[in-house]
């Protein structure tokens, strides 16, 4: 009984007597929802395009924010190891898609899931045996100070990786809508026998598309690492890139930023009024339940293609 | 020459449906099994037998168990840590609010239990396919691992959160679990439950229940219209494959480490038999075991390699470069086979058959 109050009665009666804590809340869950955008927009990018399910995405954002740090700590200025750093992710684009993905070419999706796994094992190491395992603190001046606006408590840290995340999304969107490349992805990832009947060259595109998620990747890395410093962990923030990846759906960028807000605003809400029923820390595993009911009622995600199955 | 079955002629319908009915395989099937059995305990060292073969048997049969959800059936699943670990914290509570239960019953058990979980976690398989199953198993993996580390009763309330094996014996004295417990006889019970449970396996897939979950997983909407339900054929599939892992995890806890907590049976667990099962060979038993071998030897030699060609590397490099290596080879894997190390077997064997001919 006390259980059953605890969840169905407790939860709201707490929400309705104190409105602006559930606000607070709420902006305190979209921000962080951001962040897991970030990384989530990378999976989409290079899925849409290559129906590549890219486990290495975790990796590539460790990578290319050890690389930043690294650069960072060798005395270049900032936007010089960003520059620096995205030329890296290049690079790397490239030789992913000539050592990996040409050879397994027309392979079954999980070999190629797996091909990804394997690259992850390989950043990881590498990136470590480059730059040192240990926690690099990392400031680029982004300030943290809690700011209150309207009787509701931010952080301006969040704010700004708010900002950043709007704009690198509108950025791509001009990129995909408005230039010839990106006119490209879109048909390589609506139909890849067309687009290269057509005369788009696909290993070209794969290579654009790997560059630009890794170029994602490094700002999601600069954002966490300014958050949390740059370390190991960074790379499983992939693994709740996931449940944002259900929710919105593998090929749909708006669905990443709708399903990151959505599973960064239900986390919080979860656990801050749920979380006593169930004795705290449901965060761990709230996100992936909401994206299992939800894919019960949706197998697509929210703005994902519509699965249709011929025989 | 040596490997040709002509004139090995069957004269009955059990000759005909023989699990191997290649005299060849027969003798290799015996001659492994002998080695396994007389051989490995009598010239294996202790370091041999507790940290190499019976990890890599454990692995194998967790691998086994996903392979018949995800190489037969075709149901992606991220969540063998999570059953793995709903089998070891079931044998730790049935052996220790039963005493005088045997670890035999205690295990099949424990894996019925697991079944019971792994068909519960599978009902949104109905529904969910591919990479969205895979993320929705994940569920299974985080919500499980949560609650055995929430909940004290899982663990007795002890203050640590471990559980550690109590000694168990099979035939009476011949103690198998705890501290007591001699290399020797963990290894052999190990291995029988492995052998027994593979031949069970074996079996499973040859008959109409692996055919039906084969039909589902090459195209679920046709094996649906040629009378195959497929609730009924997912979730079957679901309780074996978690009865397996239920089992490995009960061996994991209480014959290799003894003594785990729920961290032990993390994501990365899942992944690690993900690994195996793609490596080894999806749809196939064999594979299993092969992945299992590859995973679990290949960081000991890495580990290991430097130090046997008189380098002296710091540790650190070492992980890294293991890591790397590992990596690399993954990827070379699948490049030279993308269908495993079971394929390559297949290949090596067709092309025995011809041998000395090129066709």
């Amino acid at each position: 009984m006390d259980f059953i109050a605890a969840v169905f009665l407790t939860p709201f009666a707490n929400m309705w007597s104190n409105p602006e804590f559930v606000l607070e809340v709420v902006i305190g869950g979209l921000l962080s929802g951001v962040m897991y955008s970030l990384v989530a927009l990378g999976f989409v990018l290079i899925y849409k395009a290559s129906g590549v399910f890219n486990f290495a995405q975790g990796t590539m954002v460790l990578f290319a924010a050890l690389t930043f740090v690294g650069l960072i700590e060798h005395g270049l200025p900032i936007w010089g190891a960003f520059v620096l750093a995205a030329a890296v992710m290049v690079l790397l684009a490239v030789g992913i898609e000539r050592l990996m993905l040409r050879p397994l070419v027309n392979q079954e999706q999980i070999i190629l899931f797996m091909g990804t796994i394997g690259l992850a094992f390989f950043l990881d190491g590498f990136g470590q045996l480059l730059w040192g395992s240990d926690v690099h603190p990392l400031d680029i001046g982004i300030p943290k100070a809690p700011l209150i606006i309207g009787g509701v408590l931010v952080n301006e840290f969040d704010l700004v990786a708010a900002a950043v995340a709007g704009s690198l999304v509108a950025a791509l969107t001009l990129f995909f809508q408005r230039t010839a490349v990106g006119r490209a992805l879109r048909a390589v990832a609506d139909d890849h026998q067309a687009a290269q009947s057509v005369g788009i060259p696909l290993r070209s595109i794969w290579v654009i598309v790997w560059s630009v998620a890794g170029v994602v990747g490094l700002v999601a890395g600069i954002m966490w690492g300014s958050n949390l410093g740059v370390q190991f962990s960074i790379s499983l923030v992939a693994l709740k890139a996931l449940p944002v990846l259900i929710l919105g759906g593998f090929t749909s960028v708006p669905g990443a930023i709708v399903g990151g807000l959505l599973v960064g605003v239900g986390e919080k809400v979860a656990e801050v009024f749920w979380g006593p029923a169930f004795g705290g820390a449901i965060e761990d595993w709230f996100a992936y339940a909401l994206a299992l009911v939800f894919l019960l009622f949706r197998p697509q995600g929210l703005f994902g293609e519509r699965i249709i199955e011929r025989v | 020459m040596l490997y040709r079955e002509v004139g090995q002629f069957k004269a009955s319908y059990t000759a005909d449906q023989a699990i191997f009915p290649i005299r060849q395989d027969r003798w290799f099937i015996f001659a492994a099994l002998a080695a396994a059995y007389l051989v490995i305990p009598a010239v294996g060292s202790e370091y041999w037998l507790l940290t190499i073969m019976i990890p890599f048997l454990v692995y194998a049969l967790a691998a086994l168990g996903l392979n018949l959800l995800t190489g037969y059936a075709g149901q992606v699943s991220l969540g063998t840590g999570g059953f793995m670990a709903v089998g070891a914290f079931a044998t730790y509570k049935l052996t220790t609010a039963f005493p005088g239960l045997n670890i035999v019953p205690a295990l099949i058990i424990a894996g019925t239990i697991t079944a019971l979980v792994g068909m519960l976690f599978g009902f949104p398989s109905l529904r969910i396919k591919g990479f969205y199953l895979a993320v929705a198993t994940l569920a299974s993996q985080f919500f499980l691992i949560w609650m055995f580390n929430k909940f004290p009763w899982f663990y007795n309330y002890s203050a640590s959160g471990v559980i550690s094996a109590p000694p168990r014996a099979v035939f009476g004295q011949v103690y198998v679990t705890g501290a007591e417990a001699d290399p020797r006889a963990k290894y052999l019970f190990v291995l029988t439950v492995v052998v027994l449970l593979a031949l069970a396996a074996k079996g499973l897939v040859r008959g109409h229940i692996g055919r039906s979950w084969m039909a589902i997983r090459d195209m679920d909407i046709a094996a649906e219209i040629i009378g195959i339900r497929p609730l009924r054929t997912k979730l079957l599939a679901f309780a074996l494959s978690s009865f397996y892992c239920g089992i490995a995890g009960a061996m994991w806890a209480f014959i290799y480490t003894s003594a785990v907590e729920a961290s032990a049976f993390e994501i990365d667990r899942s992944f690690q038999i993900l690994f195996m099962i793609i490596i080894g060979g999806l749809g196939s038993i064999l594979g299993s075991f092969l992945g299992a071998a590859f995973i679990v030897l290949l960081p000991i030699f890495l580990d290991n390699a430097p130090r046997l060609v008189g380098l002296d590397v710091p540790v650190n490099l070492v992980t890294n470069l293991q890591s790397m290596i590992f990596g690399a080879l993954i990827i070379f894997f699948l490049i030279v086979e993308p269908n495993g190390l079971a394929r390559l077997w297949a290949i090596g064997k067709e092309k025995l058959r011809l041998w000395p001919f090129p066709h």
